[in-house]
């Protein structure tokens, strides 16, 4: 395997609130290797985007990196000056963000907004740049990009604006996009067209893409590797097919379990008992043991990350390919079965 | 756009109405027209060719459309203490109180604005705090004894500016101004301060709450993510947005600048239309008051129409939305 694109080493990314300290990404390892497509999947809350933000540095007050190393094409970016940074936003590393009724300024033009984000890297006249945002639009499926060009974003649909976003991050031609649940505001059609379309973006550039998403049935099928991640931790990462056809970690099975498929068609749905924690009260040892059917003794420690096989990492003493640890203590409640609602539900998410 | 603005204009044309009926039944209908209209001094003939100007003699129609074929004429009263119209009156003392009002507001925009987005964009600092603290000064402090601090301070004990008056003025297409003059601009500033002081406390607060509210925004956040310089974050990205309510507010405030003017060309001696104001109360010169807030509900509307316009050409989602009717 050639060097990584991306390298997170004990990432921590802590907010300081007047709650409490707020772990939102606390120990987190990665690493993506160039034209790789890395599906970065946890419910809501469990510190996926904050993960991204980390990468560009763009973590607002009263959060901050506390710890950690992040490689980028092995520089060092955590503690980087903000100026080289800046050089690598957008330019080297960009990024696709969830709502894309939220991600243009609603009061300039989409022009306005595509030229600067190309003179911010590059010098040259407005009406080269111009043409270079047209060929953009153009190259993710907008028709008349010259009309589009001249629009507010209010003027366009949702899925419209999602893709000037992803032309915009394609603009300079990135090593790394990091999306962030870049199809979940839109409906499925959509969804499924955007999918397609980066992920046959970033095979032509050689892209490496971090796909960031609460709904594992979306990244199966484009992610090389996944990486779970929960409580701002990851629970388990490996080979994409194999994490979902043979999952480690006992989340990533309760996660697979209440995504529906169809060679479980007309099972029950199950759902994950209790609730995600607070991130202001984590439980001591395993983050994961109040709500885990196969919990034990040991799970009051942390569980260290080990490697089962080769490729494959795993945060948790009684993985899913052993049997549970003997019942010593009275385990949570066995999972609540529910019958499969008609809408698609996402896996546990908040 | 035009259907926008031909609705609007349509809804001014009648607030216009609507008040001139208000005022006529105020003064004509349920007072007494000859008390509030006619001199007091008057003599008996005088009195008599009054009632038959003002057509006091005829049914309420008749006085109503009178009214307003006068008003039409720009015949709002004529004074008792000057023997003028009172319309003309009040016209030449216009520019003085626009000039005092304009330089005000710029004050307040040039300064407010920078100072409420140093303040959101640092609001956690010392710098965001101070800047909030002496907002609440220029809210709370009352405007005539910021005037007499200002003219205490810089008039008397360093008598570096005039204490009161309008200095020099050259005409500026035919109208009198002060700040093209040296003298003038020096009698313009202090007055300027005294009214600027309490909007730009207001824009403080405006643009730092809108400043806090934007920063937190995803297009702002994107627009990083974009690798653009912080600069054109702030001063385009950011600086857009707070504009909008910012701009609003403003000119709907712009009115209460010209009523707040009342004051400050009182500290001042501005000879401006608040002071005409004042002197006339004092003189019971009720022709000219009645006048005044015809005039002052008229700049009112007119004001509202502008600040609608201007808007609506500063938010696409209205200017568009305007077209699309
Ligand atoms: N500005 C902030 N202040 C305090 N806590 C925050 C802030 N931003 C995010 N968090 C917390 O960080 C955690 C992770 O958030 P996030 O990365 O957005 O989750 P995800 O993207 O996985 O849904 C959440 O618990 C959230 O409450
Ligand atoms: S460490 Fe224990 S509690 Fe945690 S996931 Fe594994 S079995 Fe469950
Ligand atoms: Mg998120």
């Amino acid at each position: 395997m050639t060097a990584a694109v991306l390298e997170i080493r004990g990432l921590r990314t802590w907010f300081f609130t007047r709650a409490g300290i707020v772990r939102a990404v606390d120990g987190v390892d990665l690493e993506i290797a160039p034209g790789e497509v890395l599906g970065l999947v946890g419910e809501s809350g469990s510190g996926k985007s904050i993960t991204g933000f980390s990468v560009l540095g763009l973590i607002d007050p009263p959060g901050r990196i506390t710890e950690g190393s992040i490689r980028f094409r092995g520089e060092e970016l955590v503690g980087a000056p903000e100026a080289r940074l800046r050089q690598l936003r957008g330019a080297h590393v960009a990024m696709i963000f969830q709502d894309p009724m939220m991600t243009l300024n609603p009061v300039l033009r989409i022009d306005t907004q595509m030229i600067e984000a190309v003179l911010a890297h590059r010098d040259m006249r407005r009406a080269e740049a111009r043409a270079l945002c047209a060929d953009a639009l153009r190259r993710v499926g907008i028709p008349a990009p010259e009309e589009r060009l001249k629009a507010y974003p209010h003027q366009l649909s949702g899925g419209m604006r999602q893709r000037v976003a992803i032309a915009i991050a394609l603009l300079h031609d990135p090593a790394l996009i990091i999306a962030d649940e870049p199809t979940t505001a839109l409906d499925v059609t959509i969804q499924a067209q955007i999918l397609y379309e980066v992920q046959k973006l970033c095979a032509e550039t050689g892209t490496s893409l971090l796909w960031i998403t609460h709904d594992l049935a979306v990244v199966a099928g484009i992610a090389d590797r996944i990486a779970v991640m929960y409580a701002g931790q990851i629970v388990e990462q490996g080979p994409a097919a194999e994490v979902i056809g043979r999952p480690l970690h006992p989340y990533t099975l309760a996660l697979l379990e209440s995504v529906p498929s169809h060679n479980r068609r007309g099972q029950p749905l199950r759902q994950i008992p209790g609730m995600a924690p607070s991130p202001l009260a984590l439980p001591a040892g395993c983050r994961f043991r109040p709500r885990c059917s196969r919990a034990g003794e040991r799970c009051h420690e942390p569980p260290p990350v080990s490697m089962p096989e080769a490729g494959r990492e795993v945060r948790c003493f009684h993985p899913c390919n052993r049997p549970p640890p003997e019942k010593t203590e009275a385990a949570p409640e066995p999972d609540r079965r529910i019958s499969r609602p008609s809408s698609r539900p996402s896996p546990g998410a908040g | 756009m035009l259907a926008y603005l031909i609705r609007r204009l349509f809804q001014a044309a009648i607030t216009i109405v609507v008040m001139a009926v208000l005022v006529f039944v105020g003064i004509y209908a349920i007072g007494n027209p000859i008390d509030v209209l006619i001199s007091p001094e008057a003599d008996p003939a005088e009195i008599e060719a009054a009632i038959r100007r003002l057509g006091l003699d005829q049914p309420l129609w008749r006085q109503f459309l009178l009214f307003v074929s006068n008003a039409l004429r720009g015949d709002l009263g004529t004074s008792f203490v000057h023997n003028e119209p009172a319309l003309r009156l009040i016209i030449e003392r216009m520019p003085a109180t626009l000039e005092l009002a304009v330089a005000a507001m710029l004050l307040s925009i040039f300064l407010g604005i920078p100072l409420g987005m140093i303040a959101g964009l640092r609001h956690d600092r010392a710098t965001g705090r101070g800047i909030m603290a002496a907002s609440i000064l220029g809210f709370s402090l009352p405007n005539f004894w910021q005037g007499m601090m200002l003219i205490m301070l810089f008039a008397v004990w360093a008598g570096w500016l005039p204490s009161g008056g309008r200095g020099d003025t050259v005409p500026l297409f035919g109208v009198p101004v002060s700040f093209l003059t040296l003298d003038g601009l020096q009698h313009l500033i202090l007055p300027a301060i005294n009214l600027a002081l309490f909007k730009t406390a207001l824009v403080v607060r405006l643009a730092r709450a809108g400043t806090r509210e934007v920063m937190l925004q995803d297009y702002v956040k994107f627009a990083r993510a974009k690798g653009v310089s912080e600069r054109r974050v702030v001063l385009v990205h950011m600086l857009k947005n707070i504009l909008i309510p910012v701009v609003t507010v403003l000119g709907l405030e712009f009115g209460s600048v010209i009523a707040f003017a009342v004051v400050t060309e009182t500290v001042f001696a501005w000879p401006g239309m608040g002071k005409l104001l004042i002197d006339s109360i004092l003189n019971l010169d009720r022709p000219v008051v009645v006048a005044y807030l015809m005039l002052i509900v008229f700049v009112f509307i007119l004001i509202n129409l502008v600040v609608d316009i201007v808007y609506s050409l500063l938010d696409p989602r209205v200017r568009l939305s305007g077209r699309a009717e």
